[in-house]
């Protein structure tokens, strides 16, 4: 029968892991890096199946014929971004309040992506608007509260890079992307609170959908993969930051020296 | 599925212009940005040896001297 060894020579116990464990710069560069790529093939696997589904499966829609099939593509857009200004504004919030720098790393990284998605609703709506509405673009309010979005997205990434110090930048940016958020829940409701020429809601919790239940399932394999993208990029960019930002510190230079032969 | 051939598919029941305008935008664009972050992400690493690098031919300079 073994004794069990309560000597110096035991392992010494691992550190605790906590919400706090990601919050170190070098630990998020580390975790960012195993999950930039695993959130990259999701991506791609699931806007393969989604493309399958909107374009071999999905029917063709009795009043709008195939042009509807965009869809597939500007609502996950649509939804991306309203969901990432929030979880910018979030992070921002969290930098200002907590004083956590990888959580102004976030809100930074996040903002170009939000922009992209931004920018991909407004251009594939006014590519869907042509053929239905007649029309490339009406100021109605829920295609103006967008551009709005955009904008706000433009001005956060223009407002952190023209300051110098990365502190008082980053305080700035979490203050705009803050106040920004009011315009989130009118982009979702403006279909509601005003007679516009945009549709309702594509799909509603709790009530009855009356789209086919394929078309449906295209679109949320292809948001899924728009989630899972935008997973990827903003790790890849948020290290990249880091790395910026870090560029002192003993953990970044031991990155780069065995690589560069020192 | 709906298709009997190729040509119909890119069609798109006469809105394929509108349909693969918003495909092929989106999907050019998502295959640059990951790229520019990418890049971003490489440069930073060379930014951190090139210092790394000055800073050790300042301090053999200044052994030397």
């Amino acid at each position: 029968m073994h004794a069990v060894s309560t000597s110096s020579t035991a392992p010494a116990a691992r550190p605790r892991l906590t919400w706090f464990t990601f919050a170190s710069p070098a630990n998020f560069y580390r975790l960012a890096g195993v999950l930039a790529p695993l959130c990259g093939l999701a991506a791609v696997a699931l806007a393969l199946a989604g493309l399958w589904m909107g374009f071999f499966v999905a029917p063709t829609d009795a009043v709008q014929g195939e042009v509807y099939r965009i869809i597939f593509i500007h609502v996950p857009a649509a939804w991306l971004s309203m969901v990432l200004y929030v979880a910018m504004a979030f992070w921002a919030a969290m930098g200002w309040f907590l004083n956590a720098r990888t959580a102004f790393v976030l809100a930074r990284a996040i903002a170009p992506t939000g922009a992209l998605f931004t920018l991909l609703a407004l251009w594939t709506g006014s590519l869907w608007g042509r053929p239905t509405w007649g029309t490339w673009w009406v100021w109605d309010a829920r295609l103006t509260s967008e551009l709005i979005l955009l904008f706000l997205y433009l001005g956060y990434m223009a407002l952190v890079a023209a300051i110098d110090d990365t502190r008082r930048a980053d305080k700035a940016g979490a203050l705009l992307a803050i106040v920004g958020v009011v315009n989130v829940p009118i982009i979702y409701f403006s279909v509601i609170w005003w007679n516009t020429l945009h549709q309702g809601s594509s799909l509603t919790m709790g009530k009855q959908q009356h789209m086919a239940a394929t078309m449906l399932e295209a679109m949320l394999l292809l948001t899924l993969a728009c989630w899972a993208y935008a997973f990827a990029v903003v790790f890849v960019r948020a290290r990249a930051i880091t790395l910026e930002r870090e560029s002192g510190a003993a953990w970044a230079r031991a990155l780069v020296a065995p690589t560069e032969g020192h | 599925m709906q298709w009997h051939s190729l040509s119909e598919f890119i069609d798109m029941g006469g809105r394929g212009g509108f349909v693969w305008g918003a495909y092929g935008t989106m999907l050019a664009l998502m295959l640059v940005e990951p790229l520019l972050a990418r890049w971003r992400h490489r440069a930073a690493r060379a930014a951190i040896a090139e210092r790394m690098a000055d800073e050790a031919a300042a301090r053999a300079a200044g052994q030397s001297s």
